[in-house]
């Protein structure tokens, strides 16, 4: 029971993170595909950032009268992962629409279907 | 004006100027408080979007041209690099800001914060001020 | 949350929890790219709850505004009704989904507990990161000190990804002939 007390914040987390693999993998529309991969950077992220957390512990910015800090690694090593998100997320976004021009279609199956006709 | 548009311009003229304040002091107060150049970076472009679905992407791009938001996403790595550069003609290794100031190493460390921050907040910034502009310019004919 | 005390964060996981079910059964896309931005705000007031106010308003100002224009730009030039239901057997991305979920399970059984400041990451580096800044640097933001300057390397790293997915962006969407911009949020009012 302790067990499921400590641990069930990183068991939300890794539900999450299924939530958005399942979005890529079954659904077709590319855009959806798109936000399932932007809710499976979120949890990740949300994962990391958990583990940095100290019982009683305030943000990692020194100041008189606190003692206890939560631990700031995982806050840098997120911070930039964020950024390189959006960045990466804004290159598929480009992506679907060169292939909206180019096939007409944004579906998976029909994208697939046009592509083994030209074969 | 139609009426359903003054007030998204009224809230406009009374929100932009203090998004792009708060990027401001985001980006210098970074090492004080929660802040720095991502974050800046990242809020300055929310200003500018916010300016260009409200008054038209025309006129964002006549206030921000594309040709100034090309060259300062080149301008923000290159004053990274220059920094770092500038330690090692100081004589320290590459990013050792200690070599900045070679009397007082703190403040060395505070004015290469100081600027490799202001290189960052410039890329990401413009960077995506420049996704927006090329995404919202591809429409159909 | 005053009244939670402690357990405030279980009101927002399960708020997260709803929403990206919400999102997986939505059929039609534009609701979809609103909810993923509720998603991303929920997310910035968990990380604000865990003590991290850097990455929660650099997360809320990104997934709650930039990413969310663009998707919505995106899906204007591309097109965002009713998405049909996919054609393969959802049974089998199912069952995909749930062995990964449970193989990723089973290795948090070894994480140290949530909050616990025993936990390796908080014993190494030795001198921490919170000594060792009042030192070095002198700076109070300890995150701006790391990422600046003990991890500068890696942000040097990261500005140039973010210069070359805008060089990317830019290669792939801009239009080689100087003709007439034609905008995707057009407004009538707004044409000169």
């Amino acid at each position: 029971m302790d067990t499921f007390f400590g641990l069930f914040n990183y068991w939300i987390v890794i539900f999450l993170m299924m939530t958005g693999f399942y979005i890529v993998i079954a659904r077709g529309h590319l855009v959806k595909k798109v936000i399932g991969l932007n809710i499976f950077q979120a949890s990740v992220i949300l994962l990391y950032v958990s583990m940095g957390k100290v019982d009683g512990g305030t943000a990692p910015v020194l100041k008189e009268g606190f003692d206890i800090y939560s631990n700031p690694l995982p806050s840098v090593l997120m911070l930039t992962a964020i950024v390189v998100g959006v960045a990466t997320t804004s290159v598929a976004l480009a992506l679907i629409v060169r292939i909206k021009e180019a096939y007409g279609t944004v579906e998976e199956d029909e994208i697939l279907a046009l592509d083994a006709e030209d074969a | 004006m139609k009426q359903h548009t003054i007030l998204r311009v009224a809230a406009g003229k009374l929100l932009i100027p203090y998004i792009l304040l708060f990027a401001f002091y985001v980006q210098f107060h970074g090492d004080f408080g929660p802040g720095g150049g991502f974050q800046a970076g990242v809020i300055y472009a929310s200003g500018i979007v916010l300016y260009a679905l409200i008054f038209g992407l025309k006129n964002a791009m006549r206030v921000v041209p594309p040709i100034f938001v090309e060259t300062m996403i080149a301008l923000g790595v290159l004053v990274y690099a220059g920094v770092g550069v500038a330690c090692m003609l100081f004589g320290g290794n590459f990013l050792a800001y200690n070599a900045l100031s070679p009397a007082h190493p703190i403040h060395g460390q505070h004015l290469g914060l100081l600027l490799i921050e202001l290189g960052v907040g410039i890329t990401v910034s413009h960077a995506m001020i420049a996704i927006f502009y090329a995404l919202a310019s591809r429409g159909r004919r | 949350m005053l009244f939670l005390g402690e357990h405030a964060h279980v009101l927002i996981l399960a708020l997260l929890v709803a929403t990206a079910v919400l999102i997986v059964r939505m059929r039609s896309l534009w609701p979809a790219v609103m909810l993923t931005g509720i998603f991303s705000l929920l997310g910035a007031t968990w990380m604000l709850w865990l003590d991290a106010p850097d990455v929660a308003f650099t997360e809320a100002a990104v997934g709650a505004g930039l990413s969310t224009v663009l998707m919505l730009g995106t899906l204007a030039l591309v097109g965002g009704e009713s998405v049909q239901p996919s054609r393969k057997r959802p049974i089998t991305a199912l069952v995909v989904v749930t062995l990964t979920g449970m193989v990723l399970v089973y290795g948090t059984l070894d994480m140290p507990h949530y909050g616990d400041p025993g936990a390796p990451i908080h014993v190494h580096p030795d001198p921490s990161y919170l000594e060792t800044t009042p030192k070095e640097i002198d700076v109070p933001n300890i995150v701006t000190g790391v990422l600046g300057s003990y991890r500068g390397y890696d942000t040097f790293g990261e500005t140039v990804v973010v210069f070359t997915a805008a060089v990317t962006v830019l290669m792939l969407l801009r239009r080689r002939e100087d003709d007439e911009v034609v905008e995707v949020f057009d407004d009538e009012e707004n044409e000169a």
